[in-house]
């Protein structure tokens, strides 16, 4: 099947230090995909790629077959119409309320009336188990609500792409399962490919069709669950094992 | 100095969010009103008290309001009040922006393709613009109801003198004068708050290092700013 994402080559660096170095990734329509890596291995400047808000320095970055990697930025502002993107510390705008935030990308967006954004806004966020939360400020919520809140605004204009920067750092296991279970069902009933990032293994195994792991700036497995479970290499093993004692040096 | 032309790029491109400029012209002009009006008003008092003096010696009391009127209309109008707005708003504009960068605010409005620079920085940076020479035109006029309070009321020069000399010796191009000055000083410190926060970066520390640093470069900038404008416009 034709990717919907995907990365050739992709090196970055920042400075002297080498993040990204001829990264190949190519991420299948309409499944979850989920990314896995210790912190600070540059997952964050990989999804960041994904959506255009970091340059490769070399390499071609194609989302349904067009390269953006030398996109301009008024021809990158149509491609991100297609993402939503859940951040890993939510960023919802601190100064509106949740009901502005989730409708936020309907007003600048569409031209729908007053009315209907509101439904869509209420019917977003039940979608993601919020009820009569629209006149709170984030700042009053926990965690995870923010989370959720996120979520419903990334899946306003109904995007083709979903992008979620560790989406259950932080949150508690009851609550970083139901983030999980969302994103499983964003999947299945909005019918977005999901691009997952995460260092939660347990996690990554039960929400993902299709696993990646990125280590020194190089994709080294890629599989289902189960393969990636049967992975014969050792740092892979080490990851998914959340061994103190193998290849990988803890720095 | 990017950041400025992009602003400037994005000034003449719709959408024009018209709320969103009300919003800072109030957060800059409104909000301001009373500090400014209080500094204008103490400013004008002592330059009265201290011009007094000097000009006692000369037995030139009368000259005593147009002095102080031109002060203020021309150099310490303007720059207090730049300087105030610097401390109320400048700063408050590198901690928002830099807050929401740091918490990828900034990012989430890029992904949702709304251009950052249009949506942020441009209405802050017309709204000083605009604000300044008003806030400015209020503070000249405050600093010289001062200067009578103390000149007329309390050290006893002739009221009519003090005013008609005023009215003689104080035109149109001394009040265009400052307020081109205010409009520039606007420019500065919005654009220098705007700036400190986009390009913010790391955690929370950053931010209170944006914010401090925005307040003595736009200081800085005002003052020395102030003595090319009046070395220029003279
Ligand atoms: N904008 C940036 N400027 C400089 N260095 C960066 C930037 N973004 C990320 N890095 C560096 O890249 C590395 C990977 O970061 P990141 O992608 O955030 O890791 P993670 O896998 O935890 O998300 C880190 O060492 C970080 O310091
Ligand atoms: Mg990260």
């Amino acid at each position: 099947m034709e990717p919907i994402i995907e990365l050739r080559g992709v090196r970055k660096s920042f400075g002297a230090e080498e993040v990204l170095r001829s990264l190949d990734l190519s991420i299948s329509k309409d499944a979850v995909s989920v990314i896995i890596g210790r912190s600070g291995s540059g997952k964050s400047v990989l999804i960041k790629h994904i959506i255009g808000l970091i340059r490769p320095d070399q390499g071609q970055v194609l989302i349904e077959g067009q390269d953006i990697a030398r996109l301009d930025e008024r021809s990158m502002a149509s491609i991100r119409r297609k993402f939503g993107m859940l951040f890993q510390g939510s960023a919802l705008f601190d100064s509106m309320t949740v009901e502005d935030n989730v409708a936020f990308p309907l007003h600048e967006h569409t031209r729908k009336p007053r009315r209907e954004i509101r439904d869509i806004v209420s019917a977003k966020l039940a979608a993601v188990g919020l009820k009569d939360m629209e006149h709170k400020m984030p700042a009053e919520l926990s965690g995870g609500m923010r989370k959720r809140v996120g979520l419903a605004r990334a899946l306003a204009l109904d995007p083709k792409i979903v992008l979620f920067d560790e989406p259950t750092s932080g949150l508690d296991p009851i609550m970083a399962a139901t983030i999980n279970e969302l994103i499983v069902r964003t999947q299945a009933e909005f019918g977005a490919t999901c691009v997952v990032i995460s260092h939660d293994i347990l996690a990554a195994m039960s929400t993902g069709h299709r696993l990646f792991m990125l280590y020194e700036g190089r994709i080294i497995a890629e599989g289902t669950p189960e393969e990636i479970q049967e992975w014969d290499d050792p740092v892979v093993q080490q990851f998914i094992h959340g061994r103190t004692q193998g290849p990988i040096s803890i720095a | 100095m990017l950041l400025l032309l992009e602003a400037i790029f994005w000034l003449v491109r719709p959408p024009w969010r018209w709320r969103l400029f009300f919003k800072q012209m109030e957060f800059i002009g409104v909000n301001s009103l009373f500090v400014v009006a209080l500094t204008a008003l103490f400013t004008g008092m002592v330059l009265t008290l201290q011009t007094y003096y000097a000009f006692r010696m000369f037995a030139a009391e009368t000259l005593v309001g147009v002095t102080v009127a031109l002060s203020m209309a021309r150099e310490l109008g303007p720059v207090i009040t730049a300087l105030m707005v610097t401390g109320r708003a400048g700063s408050a504009m590198a901690a928002e922006i830099g807050t929401m960068r740091i918490t990828e605010q900034v990012d989430a409005l890029t992904v949702m393709a709304i251009n950052p620079v249009q949506y942020l920085v441009l209405p802050r940076i017309v709204a000083g613009v605009l604000m300044l020479p008003m806030l400015t035109a209020l503070s000249v006029f405050i600093g010289v109801v001062g200067g009578y309070l103390v000149g007329v009321n309390l050290l006893g020069i002739h009221g009519g003198l003090f005013m008609n000399n005023i009215y003689e010796y104080v035109d149109f191009n001394d009040i265009y004068h400052g307020l081109f000055k205010a409009a520039c000083f606007g420019l500065i410190l919005a654009l220098v708050g705007c700036y400190k926060g986009f390009y913010t970066r790391g955690g929370a520390e950053s931010v209170g290092r944006a914010t401090t640093q925005s307040m003595v470069l736009s200081s800085v900038l005002i003052l020395t700013s102030n003595y090319v404008l009046t070395a220029l416009m003279m």
